[in-house]
């Protein structure tokens, strides 16, 4: 996405900032950074958990799908951790209890949350009043 | 009708909440990094190689000794980590014992590194696949960690550390001592 | 010279729209006795009609002067930056001796300035085209509709000259220029901004007849028989952008996603959303004059949603992935038109609602029911949209980050949008005004029966997850239920607008279907291969024939030979590449793509593997390890094949309005011909 949206803000939203040379390492990837695990279905829960993480360095991708060098290191815990028999959400608390519940893209209800589930339970609500209002009325 | 009035009101409300809300986040320099959430948590258990031959490798246990120390995490290829290192050397001057974590770094480009710009570390650990910095809970390098004598977090400074930033590290070590 | 004349044009463009606000108003602040003729001119138009008086007959000549004068100005800097002339500091800071003509010219609207000058030249003219030929409307609420456009624009110019004027000179002019960035020379990228800014500026002139009908509280079927060209225009350009955004974003990122729920992609989705509930709403005000405060809502809603995506990109006060110079007097200027605009249409909206009376009746198995709950549904989903996208900014306020991603808008978003599409299978079968479940109840089943057994059948067969099952069976039945209006009609006399419905609807099936199978079915192979190794992969079978290294401009990389076959088929060779560029130094991959009927193969060559990662031991490593990506995605195009039916559908339905529009004029013209005839 980075460089897709890079460059569609340089060209929309213009005043973009030249891209900083950032440098890059010259370490190969993790070795569970590019590579699946032999069980399927554990791969599976991997991926799945991998696409919900978020890159801490990158701002605003997952790991699933960064080229970054971190979400690379990250995908390697991933993978490593359930691999090791540990469940896709105790891999996720882990990494919450590091970065807060910034790192999930799977918001939890919480005292910080709440309302993200509420207001569309109000919106639920709201919706099947109006249809009632506007379709029940002349019964 | 009434009451359909009163919902466009409350929209209308809604609309000028977002807007003070935009203005607020709008007038305020923007959060660029997530910080650690283990303040004042213990330190992961980590054990790691020497990053360079000119110093021993770095483990929790070395942290839990009753000395508090700054923890800096850093690499060789990342350009702001050279910009502070006149300021390690001055915290290193005033006192402060400093260890150190080089992330995805190759031996020899660490050697290279302190080379050229000091090496005011006590021991280096090679974090090869950024294991221990994901425990630490930290997003980039350079970063910070005043560590106490019992191995607890006390502090994070995230950045490149700046001349204004010497003095906050010293005294956030002073407490973390006392 | 250019730059001045330009920057000339547009004060006095600013100008004349001033004029055109000022006159407006004062017409309408004259007493209703006026309208009343100029209202029955709007309907029979004669050349018995006493000449107008008062400030009302400048409104329709200033806005077709401002529109050549802004057309005018956008000229000039076409000019500049077709010429490169560099005492311009707009052109000096973005473009370049060296670039090709196509990316000169294109690069006009590929900054702030050009990008912000383009949208109003593309307003003025929208303003000036609806001053030069719309006479349905009474004349009141015309005048109304130009004073709002007039003030729309207003902002705008205030923002061009006060705080981005594309004009500035430079001095001493630089010899060459600074914008060559290679990764920015792309005919996708030059045409991405245009076509956004069409739908932006659609929905601007749906928001000014909003306003005006709201001013006269003449809220009719003429009213949205006007304004739903410019929506289905508005909502083809929009539908066109994002669908485009996303194929783009799916090659280019190299993971083979195509919808990240990104801040930005939320701020194009945001007015699409707007803009098709508008749509319906429109259409049901045209045929049957009901939903008449819905209408002006969403109208209200659509441009609002426009302005909110503008100022969410443009301040960078979200975090998406790309790095803003971020202007805080810009977005302080944007905020402030966001404010005034929305600000003062909802205001209006909450005094006048009352006011506006709901409009005819309907049972609730009806068209009209079926559109309504269409409407609410889409209106959720937006606030759901809208709520994800801004949460974060609003804990970040209290000091607390989260982030709301794909696992949040997947389920949250399905709740309206699943039962929305079980609706859209069954609604168009219905008749305006009543049906009766007697009458349906045959065609209704089927569409069930459909959706029934493919769930069964997907579900006993793959057993895969809940959402993409109830995908695949809703866009069965979507499939199905989109030809059902056809079912004994004449094809060949159908109005345009009823296949464009029933394109669009289909579209809306294909792309579901192609999203649910995407979802369920892709399988994806990581490996660290050697040349001459084979990969398996879904039904393929990928042969690492060769890596060799390529070089280009300002970049090297290296290109893998692919061959691969498809069940044991003729091999077709595939070129993924890592490209290094030097300048800025970036690592890019060149996805290869293998299109197929049924899906795509996408290969992605990451680098050299580092020896560990092939799990053997050292000895064999003689020869190097290439990492690669491989998916195979089953029905992945069918997602933008949706798109461009639902586009396509659009266009159908508008070319249909407008000559139906055009037809009826042609046969006023001689009825009113004729009357002029008999009176003579």
């Amino acid at each position: 996405m980075s460089r897709f949206l890079a460059a569609a803000a340089a060209l929309l939203f213009a005043a973009m900032a030249p891209v900083p040379a950032t440098a890059q390492d010259r370490l190969p990837p993790a070795p569970y950074a590019d590579r699946q695990l032999a069980d399927p279905g554990q791969e599976a829960e991997a991926r799945a958990l991998m696409e919900q993480l978020r890159c801490i360095t990158c701002q605003s991708q997952s790991i699933a799908d960064s080229n970054a060098p971190m979400a690379g290191d990250m995908r390697h815990q991933v993978r490593s951790r359930i691999a090791a028999g540990e469940s896709p959400e105790s891999v996720r608390a882990w990494l919450v209890e590091r970065y807060g519940d910034y790192v999930s893209y799977e918001p939890r209800i919480g005292t910080a949350t709440w309302p993200l589930f509420a207001v569309p339970a109000v919106l639920l609500v709201i919706v099947l009043l109006i249809l009632r209002r506007r379709l029940g009325a002349r019964r | 009708m009434i009451r359909l009035r009163w919902s466009l009101w409350l929209v209308v409300a809604l609309a000028l909440a977002i807007f003070v809300l935009f203005f607020v986040q709008l007038s305020r320099p923007k959060e660029e990094f997530v910080r650690s959430a283990l303040i004042g948590q213990p330190l992961p258990a980590f054990a790691l190689e020497p990053a360079a031959e000119s110093r021993p490798g770095l483990s929790s246990a070395d942290l839990a000794d009753g000395q508090p120390r700054l923890l800096n995490v850093f690499a060789s290829w990342c350009v702001p980590c050279a910009a502070e290192a006149p300021q390690l050397a001055a915290l290193e001057q005033q006192g402060a014992q400093i260890v150190a974590v080089a992330i995805r770094d190759r031996p020899e480009d660490v050697a290279a590194f302190l080379e050229a710009f000091g090496n005011p570390f006590t021991r280096i650990g090679a974090d090869p696949i950024s294991e221990v910095q994901l425990a630490l809970g930290s997003s980039g390098v350079p970063e910070t960690f005043v560590i106490d004598g019992q191995g607890i977090i006390r502090y994070q400074h995230i950045g490149d550390i700046a001349d204004r930033d010497v003095p906050v590290l010293l005294e956030q070590l002073r407490e973390a001592g006392g | 010279m250019i730059a001045e004349f330009g920057l000339a044009a547009l004060w006095l463009a600013a100008a004349l729209s001033a004029l055109q606000l000022l006159a407006g108003v004062l017409a309408l602040m004259r007493p209703e006795q006026a309208a009343v003729t100029a209202g029955r001119r709007g309907h029979a138009p004669s050349v018995a009609d006493p000449p107008e008086t008062g400030p009302g007959p400048l409104v329709r000549p200033a806005a077709v002067l401002q529109a050549a004068l802004c057309a005018t100005a956008f000229a000039a800097l076409l000019v500049l930056f077709a010429r490169t002339d560099l005492s311009v500091s707009l052109v000096a800071d973005n473009s370049h001796v060296a670039k090709p003509m196509l990316y000169k010219l294109t690069g006009t609207w590929g900054n702030h300035e050009g990008s912000m000058l383009l949208w109003v030249t593309v307003m003025a003219l929208a303003g000036g085209l609806i001053a030069a030929v719309e006479r349905r409307l009474p004349e009141r609420t015309m005048l109304a509709t130009l004073a709002a456009q007039a003030f729309v624009a207003l902002g705008f110019y205030a923002f061009l000259l006060f705080s981005s004027n594309p004009f500035t000179r430079l001095s001493p002019a630089p010899p060459q220029g600074m914008g060559l960035n290679p990764l920015l020379q792309d005919v996708g990228l030059a045409l991405h901004p245009p076509t956004l800014y069409a739908g932006y500026v659609g929905l601007s002139v749906a928001f000014s007849f909003a306003v005006g009908a709201l001013v006269t509280r003449q809220v009719t079927p003429e009213f949205a028989k006007v304004m739903r060209p410019w929506v289905l225009g508005a909502w083809v350009f929009l539908t066109l952008g994002i669908t485009a955004g996303s194929y783009w974003a799916y090659y280019e990122l190299g993971w083979g996603g195509w919808w990240f729920w990104d801040p930005v992609e939320n701020a194009s989705l945001m007015p699409w959303l707007a803009a098709t509930a508008l749509l319906h709403s429109a259409s049901v005000l045209a045929a049957r004059d009901a939903l008449r405060a819905w209408t002006i809502m969403l109208g209200v809603l659509a441009f609002s949603m426009s302005m909110l995506g503008t100022f969410l990109v443009r301040s960078g006060i979200l975090t998406s992935v790309h790095a803003f110079a971020v202007d805080p007097q810009r977005g302080t200027f944007i905020l402030a038109l966001l404010l005034i605009y929305i600000g003062g249409a909802l205001v209006l909206f909450a005094l006048r609602a009352g006011t506006v009376s709901e409009g005819e009746r309907f049972a609730p198995l009806s068209r009209e029911g079926a559109l309504v709950v269409n409407n609410v549904a889409l209106s959720a989903i937006l606030g759901i949209v809208l709520l994800g996208t801004l949460y974060p900014l609003l804990t970040e306020a209290f000091g607390v980050r989260v982030s709301v991603g794909p696992p949040y808008f997947n389920p949250v978003g399905a709740i309206f949008f699943l039962p929305m599409l079980v609706v859209l299978a069954v609604g168009p079968l219905l008749r305006w005004r009543g049906d009766s479940f007697k009458r349906v109840s045959r065609p209704v089943i089927m569409v069930a029966a459909v959706g029934l057994g493919v769930l069964l059948l997907v579900w006993l067969l793959t057993g895969i997850a809940l959402l993409p099952l109830l995908g695949m069976a809703l866009a069965a039945m979507v499939g199905v239920g989109s030809f059902l209006p056809l079912r004994g009609r004449s094809l060949l006399r159908l109005p345009l607008p009823v296949w464009g419905m029933v394109i669009a609807h289909f579209g809306v099936a294909v792309a579901l279907f192609g999203m649910a199978a995407d979802s369920a079915f892709q399988t994806e192979r990581l490996v660290a291969s050697r040349v001459g190794e084979t990969i398996r992969v879904g039904p393929f079978a990928v042969e690492l024939a060769a890596v060799s290294p390529t070089a280009g401009a300002n970049w090297t990389a290296i290109t893998a030979d692919l061959q691969v076959r498809y069940d044991g088929g003729a091999p077709r060779s595939m070129a993924p590449q890592s490209r290094s560029f030097w300048a800025p130094q970036q690592e890019v991959s060149e996805v290869a793509l293998l299109t197929r009927w049924n899906g795509q193969l996408y290969a992605v060559i990451g680098g050299e593997a580092p020896s560990e990662a092939a799990g053997e031991t050292m000895g064999q490593s003689g020869t190097s390890r290439w990492q690669l990506r491989l998916w195979w995605k089953p029905f992945v195009t069918f997602i933008w094949y949706g798109g461009l039916l639902i586009a396509l559908g659009g266009t159908l339905s508008l070319v249909g309005r407008v000559s139906e529009d055009l037809r009826r004029r042609t046969r006023r013209g001689l009825i009113a011909g004729r009357r002029a005839e008999a009176l003579a």
